[in-house]
């Protein structure tokens, strides 16, 4: 390896990336809505939008409102469902040398478990995150991701039904962030994601009434990324798994800071709306940092903040 | 669809509020279907994380435009651009009119609002003649008529203050062709402009058993499919129903896709 082309491979627990940038779940589509703006083979990874068992609806429009420096996304997680996912999508991202990551959620711990047993049945999946921000419905709606021992619960569940790398994702809620962080790792996390949305409302003044069909959502953008650097910092202090950064990526310099932070990879979510190639920008923005900075791996740049 | 720096070449008012941005695009406006849309990223815009969706009324050769009014802060900062300044496009995007239907329909197109912007191509390319229909709220809001006779198509004109053409809404005058019927061909349409007036053709259209194509505005997101933010609710095969997305699958739906209840 030349002086001159920084090492950026990373090993993501068992994920084996040729960089570490990947699109963020629910900003990507499945793969193909890209694919004419975006070569998917120089992704690091490819998060899928959330999958469940069975297809969901999703929630009644406005689904996104535009903030300053920012999205609120009520979106309400509508997908094809597993089945519809693995016949309609999998053969198209089977073509590609990119790492697929799916995103999967359930409303029960039980429907968590089935809908990773059936995708870790399929060829062609390299690992599971776990958006544990939806409401568990048997329990009296307490989010999976904020409610601790019902976190390890579908974390176990779902790791005795699969041995693909499994990545849940995290809350933004600073107050628990470490908790949860070594609750993931104790239970055979083999990384963890952060941050997903940040809980958040928009309100047209002129009705009175909440802009979004779903009331609220979650906010995403420029807007929270100092937010998810505290949290990937504190979570980075409290595990030894590789973590995910992520929240309102959308230069190189956004992603080195995350890095810095703690963070092994890092995903682009929200800035792929205005700028399809931002993962491609920060990836070619990255290696010229770790030149200007005589770093010959990106490893050598995680964690490595200085106080 | 390409993601495109595209050079600024005019930029002008072209009445009824409008403005008239034409830009030099040689990757996406020889692809452009009528019907379909381009996503805009507004530059100076810095605080903006979406881009703004806005059909394109011309492209020829190399070259396409659009007409857009300033109606919020992205708009805002469109207008402050000047020729020679680049901005950048994704497109086209989205599943425009079909022009293939059978040479014995008369196409008739209904706008209101921005429409006329979407569907002058239609009118443009179609190998056979039709009419417009054309409605807003007073003689200032109607858009590119002169686009449309010089193309020898005959306009229509409503306005509710009767400030020009007949007073009353763009269906009343529809209607009283209908009524007429004098005319001796099937009719197509093909609407663009706000969901009442849509919901009213395809109403139309199905009451006469007529073919009537329908260009939705959504509120849009990524522009590509990937978002799920500008879902329409439209009839699932099965019976039920189904959030399908206007950027990809749309703007533009047949009128018997859509399930008008508990919307707009
Ligand atoms: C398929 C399609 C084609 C369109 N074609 C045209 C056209 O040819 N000419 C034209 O003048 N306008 C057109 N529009 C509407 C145009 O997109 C909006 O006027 C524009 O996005 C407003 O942006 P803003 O920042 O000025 O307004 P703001 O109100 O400040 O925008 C805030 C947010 O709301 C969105 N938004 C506001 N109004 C609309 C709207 N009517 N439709 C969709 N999103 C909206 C914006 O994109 C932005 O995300 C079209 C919309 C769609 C969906
Ligand atoms: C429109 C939209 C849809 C999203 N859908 C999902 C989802 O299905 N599952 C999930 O875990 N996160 C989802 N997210 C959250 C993102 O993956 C990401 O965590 C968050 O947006 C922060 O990153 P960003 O600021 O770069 O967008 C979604 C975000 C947006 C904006
Ligand atoms: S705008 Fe994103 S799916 Fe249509």
């Amino acid at each position: 390896m030349s002086l001159n082309s920084p090492d950026l491979s990373v090993n993501l627990g068992g994920v084996r990336m040729k960089n570490p940038v990947m699109v963020a779940s629910g900003t990507f589509g499945y793969g193909p809505e890209y694919a004419d703006l975006v070569d998917l083979n120089r992704l690091g990874a490819l998060v899928v939008k959330g999958i469940s068992l069975e297809p969901w609806r999703g929630n009644p429009p406005p689904r996104t409102v535009e903030v300053a420096s920012g999205l609120i996304n009520a979106i309400g997680l509508q997908n094809p469902g597993a089945e519809g996912f693995l016949r309609d999508y999998l053969p198209f991202l089977r073509q590609f040398d990119v790492p697929v990551i799916v995103n999967i959620w359930g409303r029960t711990v039980e429907e968590y478990a089935a809908v990773a047993e059936r995708l870790s049945a399929a060829d062609g999946l390299t690992a599971l995150e776990l958006n544990v921000s939806c409401p568990n419905v048997k329990e009296g709606r307490t989010a999976f991701g904020t409610n601790l021992p019902m976190f390890r619960r579908v974390l176990a569940a779902v790791r005795l039904k699969t041995r693909l790398p499994l990545i849940p994702k995290l809350a933004p809620d600073l107050s628990q962030i470490k908790a949860f962080a070594q609750a993931a790792e104790e239970e055979g996390a083999d990384a963890i994601s952060l941050i997903n949305s940040i809980p958040a409302l928009a309100i047209d003044i002129e009705t009175r009434r909440p802009v979004l069909g779903n009331r609220t959502g979650g906010l995403s953008g420029p807007a929270i990324k100092p937010i998810a650097l505290k949290l990937v910092w504190e979570a980075a202090q409290a595990v030894r798994i590789p973590i995910v950064g992520m929240g309102g990526i959308a230069s190189a310099a956004d992603a080195v800071e995350f890095i810095i932070a703690g963070a092994s990879a890092v995903a682009i979510g929200t800035a792929n709306f205005s700028e399809p190639t931002t993962a491609l920008t920060v990836m070619d923005g990255l290696r010229e940092y770790l030149i200007r900075h005589n770093l010959g791996t990106v490893k050598e740049l995680v964690g490595a903040l200085r106080c | 669809m390409q993601l495109e720096t595209v050079l600024i070449l005019e930029h002008r008012d072209y009445g009824a509020g409008y403005r008239l941005l034409k830009v030099a695009a040689p990757g996406i406006a020889p692809q452009v279907q009528p019907g379909q849309f381009v996503h805009v990223r507004v530059p100076r815009l810095n605080d903006a994380v979406l881009r703004r969706p806005f059909s394109v009324f011309q492209a020829q050769a190399d070259t396409l435009s659009i007409l857009y009014k300033t109606v919020g802060r992205g708009t805002a900062a469109l207008a402050a651009l000047a020729a020679g300044q680049t901005v950048g496009l994704i497109g086209p995007l989205g599943h425009g009119f079909p022009l293939d239907g059978p040479a014995e329909r008369v196409p008739v197109l209904v706008a209101g609002g921005y429409g006329m912007a979407a569907l002058y191509l239609v009118a443009q390319r179609l190998p056979r003649q039709g009419m417009v229909f054309v409605g807003g709220c007073s003689a200032q809001d109607i858009l590119g008529i002169e686009d449309f006779t010089a193309l020898g198509w005959p306009a229509h004109i409503a306005t509710e203050d009767g400030t020009r053409g007949v007073r009353g809404l763009v269906t009343d005058v529809l209607d009283a062709w209908l009524g007429e019927g004098r005319q001796s061909r099937t009719p197509e349409f093909f609407a663009c402009g706000p969901n009442g007036m849509l919901q009213a053709v395809g109403d139309r259209a199905q009451a006469g058993g007529w073919t009537a194509w329908l260009s939705v505005d959504r509120h849009m997101g990524c522009g590509v499919g990937a978002c799920l933010t500008c879902v329409v609710k439209c009839k699932a095969p099965d019976g039920d129903w189904v959030w399908v997305r206007s950027c990809k699958e749309g703007p533009v739906f047949e009128c018997r896709q859509i399930q008008w209840e508990e919307e707009s």
